[in-house]
């Protein structure tokens, strides 16, 4: 299988760079590497999930191709990782979703969209698609949307948290307890500000040997944009819910601040990033999960879009499709969560708790 | 004009730099800095650019106090005393301490050149004090020395080699360079010579060594074959060194012939025995630490038979040194590892139980002189020597690894290379490993190549630009 050939390259290349070690200084995958001398599955699991693919210690090898060492550590641990999201994935027969990952989050989120239309339609007279009401819950009642994206998100809270078990299993830390406060603490800073996507302090690589900076920028857009939507939705079901306050809201109110703040990030980082994949030396890149990759980020996107357009055409014939259209990206996204490459976020940050406790408590 | 240049590109230019490794690299943008126009031609394709530097980890600078990354001081005069200790005197005095008083400068200019640093690297804690790390290693801080000169406005060609100069007396008219196979004349002020050594060209280690240079494996650029060194010593340039002097280190003999860089070296030593190819042993595997007797196993091989001979040690060493890019070989006994590396299993059995029998054990420490060594055995071992008698028994074959050459063109703390006739050469300047002779008459202090590309380098380019009038 091409899991394991992945897994036979990447510990060889882990035996190249133990012995030369000059990257040590540009993120935490060789310090940890340092840490070992011999490399499981596991291990390089983990190490592929510490790795933010920032691309350094490609441009710095002297043994990267063509030479004859042919030592790619970007392109390898990416391939691991992208690997090791498939089979830490529940339930295990939902796994293939990784295989053909564009194609399968297009279809699920195909479908949600044609549901709520459908939806909509069915349950109302057609006619409330396009009235001209302003008001979501008369398109859909409140109740209704929270029981249905409550369970979409609990669902994927659980598929996570069990990939998640996985993954803290296979690179060898089960024996550690996951919650020392220090480490988790190091690890949401590094998380946060993205730390070892800088190259070792200069910026990423992306198309050649000049570093940039954008691809860490452009994630944090997505990202606090990102987080900043979900903030939106929680304050609004909070003020629904003990303020006796729904919506809709006035542009001054919370979930509107933060809604279009989130929104516009998540509508100019993606854009970003999926420059930045395209433009990017292919050499650098799993070439093979550029579906994935793009996947995630678009529909993160369009989630981000849909929500705005939604905010600016709310009293307009318009409103009742645009919901059917957000709704519809908000539970696909939410729904394949755990089938996506939002996992990346979960195992990387997983990996560098494990990297804060190593340091701290030694292996 | 002479016959056939109508069908040549021309070129003007104030400094010509030849050679695209750190030496090169530094003198162009020093040159570069004082105003002078600059043009680097590199006889390596861009992924293979600055040959040898593309391998390194460090440099030794002279330095007062702790940095960041400098665990400690590090005088000039420490410096010197390393150095005419490695070199046992044999260096240009004058020339070396005027290195070592300048090398304190280059840490602060090379960083503002953008090379980055960093604390010495897992495995290298003995370096902390007197070197300075690269941080992501020698290519990334090439690629730091490329982008500045780019940004600079320095003209780079890759798949350049010069071919030949038109020098008269100790006047350089001007070089001729195939660029991507068209042949270009470059007519420039002054010139820059940093071409590296002739370590890449094995008929010419022959002249030397004789056959024996056919087994000698070259640890870095395949692309350092002297013919720049020879062109000038053939135009009148004086020579300095000792044509046999280089830094050879053993490294595994399973190596590529060029190019296998760091990954192929081995720190096991000290921890077992060293035997030849008649399974006897040859020298003091235990006579100092390490990093002080590194360097000369190279020859010690060298000297041997077929030049190979096997480093044996046992399973209670086999986690105490950094490992290297091959596994050892391994065996449940000296006879089974014996037939695995085609030696005598008699021999080698005999010279284990040998050395076993005259093993005084005493408090094994390997970070100190400890009081573990052979009692009447020829050569002993000094230190660290502890019976060979814990299955599985390891071996890792080893050849000559050649760094670098010494011979080289003489120069004067200008870096300006003198000719043999007497006097310098007008606008003729050198640096880096094809002047390192003058410094380096035998032995060599880690680090000490880089300090030599970089300070003569800086120097060579300010004095070209200097002369070309700026
Ligand atoms: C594995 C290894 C590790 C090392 N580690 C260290 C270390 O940690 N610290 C240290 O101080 N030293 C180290 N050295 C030694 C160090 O690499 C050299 O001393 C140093 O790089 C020499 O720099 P240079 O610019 O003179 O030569 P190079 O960097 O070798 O550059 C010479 C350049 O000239 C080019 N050239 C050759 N012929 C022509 C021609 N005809 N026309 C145009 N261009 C030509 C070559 O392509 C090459 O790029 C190491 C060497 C090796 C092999
Ligand atoms: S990527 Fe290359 S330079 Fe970096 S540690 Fe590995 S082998 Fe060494
Ligand atoms: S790509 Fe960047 S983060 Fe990944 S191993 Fe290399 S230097 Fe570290």
């Amino acid at each position: 299988m091409q899991a394991t050939s992945h897994i036979t390259e990447a510990e060889r290349l882990m035996t190249i760079c133990n012995s030369c070690r000059y990257c040590e200084g540009l993120c935490a995958v060789f310090p940890a590497m340092e840490m070992r001398r011999a490399f499981s599955s596991g291990d390089l699991n983990y190490l592929a999930n510490l790795c933010h693919g920032c691309g350094a210690c490609y441009v710095d090898c002297q043994f990267a191709p063509p030479h004859e060492f042919d030592v790619n550590v970007p392109k390898v641990l990416a391939q691991v990782r992208n690997d090791s999201y498939r089979s830490y994935a529940w339930p295990a027969f939902l796994q293939p979703m990784f295989d053909r990952n564009g194609l399968a989050i297009a279809l699920v989120t195909a479908l949600s969209i044609a549901a709520f239309i459908l939806g909509f339609a069915l349950w109302h007279e057609p006619g409330v698609l396009f009235a001209e009401t302003g008001n979501f819950y008369r398109v859909m009642p409140h109740t209704t949307m929270v029981t249905i994206f409550g369970a979409a998100a609990l669902f994927a809270l659980f598929a996570l948290t069990m990939g998640y078990r996985a993954f803290w299993k296979d690179i060898g830390a089960s024996g550690r307890s996951a919650n020392d406060a220090p480490s988790l603490w190091q690890a949401m800073k590094d998380a946060g500000s993205l730390r070892y996507l800088d190259g070792g302090g200069v910026g990423c690589y992306n198309e050649n040997e000049r570093p940039t900076d954008n691809r860490r920028i452009y994630h944090h857009l997505t990202f606090y944009g990102f987080l900043l939507c979900f903030a939106a939705t929680t304050s609004g079901t909070l003020l629904h819910y003990f303020m006796d306050m729904p919506a809709p809201y006035a542009w001054y109110q919370l979930p509107k601040l933060l809604g279009t703040a989130g929104g516009i990030g998540l509508a100019i980082g993606p854009i970003g990033l999926l420059k930045a994949k395209f433009a990017r030396d292919p050499d650098l890149v799993d070439t093979s999960r550029l579906g994935m990759d793009t996947a995630f980020t678009v529909m993160l996107f369009l989630t981000g879009v849909s929500g705005l357009l939604l905010m600016l055409l709310r009293v307009t014939p318009a409103m009742g499709l645009l919901l059917a259209l957000h709704l519809g990206f908000v539970f696909a996204l939410f729904l394949t969560l755990p089938y996506s490459k939002f996992v990346h976020g979960l195992y990387r940050f997983g990996a560098l708790v494990h990297y804060a406790m190593e340091r701290r408590f030694g292996i | 004009m002479r016959e056939g240049d109508q069908a040549r590109e021309r070129k003007e230019v104030d400094v010509l730099v030849v050679g695209g490794g750190n030496a090169a690299l530094c003198a162009a943008i020093a040159a570069r800095w004082e105003g002078a126009s600059v043009m680097v031609l590199e006889k390596a394709p861009k992924f293979y650019r600055g040959g040898n530097t593309r391998h390194t980890r460090n440099m030794r600078c002279a330095h007062d106090e702790a940095t960041d990354f400098l665990t400690g001081p590090y005088t000039e005069d420490e410096f010197w005393e390393d150095l005419s200790r490695v070199t046992q005197g044999h260096t240009d005095e004058a020339l070396a301490k005027h290195m070592i008083a300048e090398s304190k400068a280059m840490l602060g200019w090379i960083t503002r050149q953008g090379v980055r640093f960093q604390p010495s690297l897992g495995g290298t804690l003995s370096l902390g004090r007197t070197n300075s790390f690269f941080l992501g290693g020698g290519r990334a801080m090439l690629n730091a020395l490329y982008l500045t000169a780019e940004k600079l406005g320095v003209e780079i060609h890759y798949e350049a080699p010069v071919t030949d100069f038109d020098l008269v007396g100790g006047h350089c008219r001007s070089a001729t360079a195939r660029i991507f196979d068209q042949e270009v004349v470059v007519e420039a002020k002054s010139y820059v010579v940093a071409a590296g050594g002739f370590e890449a060209n094995i008929d010419w280690l022959k002249e030397y060594w004789g056959e024996p240079a056919d087994n000698f494996l070259i640890r870095g650029t395949p692309y350092n074959r002297g013919d720049i060194l020879r062109l000038l010593l053939d135009k009148g340039v004086q020579p300095v060194g000792d044509p046999t002097q280089c830094h050879a280190v053993a490294i595994d003999a399973r190596a590529p012939k060029f190019d296998g860089g760091i990954i192929t070296r081995l720190d096991c030593v000290v921890f077992g025995i060293v035997v030849n190819k008649n399974a006897e042993r040859f020298y003091d595997e235990g006579e100092d630490f390490w990093p002080k007797r590194y360097a000369i196993w190279g020859r010690l091989v060298a000297a041997q038979p077929d030049q190979i001979a096997y480093i044996i040690f046992d399973a209670r060493s086999i986690e105490m040194f950094m490992p290297s890019l091959y596994p050892p070989i391994q065996a449940e006994s000296i006879g089974e590892l014996a037939q695995k590396l085609e030696l005598s299993p008699e021999a080698l059995s005999d010279t284990v139980n040998g050395f076993n029998a005259s093993v005084h054990e005493g408090t094994f420490d390997h970070t100190v002189f400890d009081d573990c060594h052979t009692e009447g055995l020829t050569p002993p071992k000094s230190h660290w020597a502890r019976r060979i008698e814990a299955p599985p028994f390891y071996a890792y074959p080893v050849r000559p690894g050649i760094t670098f050459t010494y011979l080289g063109t003489r120069i004067d703390r200008h870096s300006r290379m003198q000719m043999a006739k007497g006097g310098g050469a007008e606008n003729l300047f050198a640096a880096g490993e094809i002047m390192a002779g003058n410094v380096l008459g035998q032995g060599y202090a880690a680090g000490v190549g880089m300090t030599i590309g970089s300070v003569f380098g800086r120097i060579a380019g300010e004095e070209a630009a200097r002369h070309a009038g700026h």
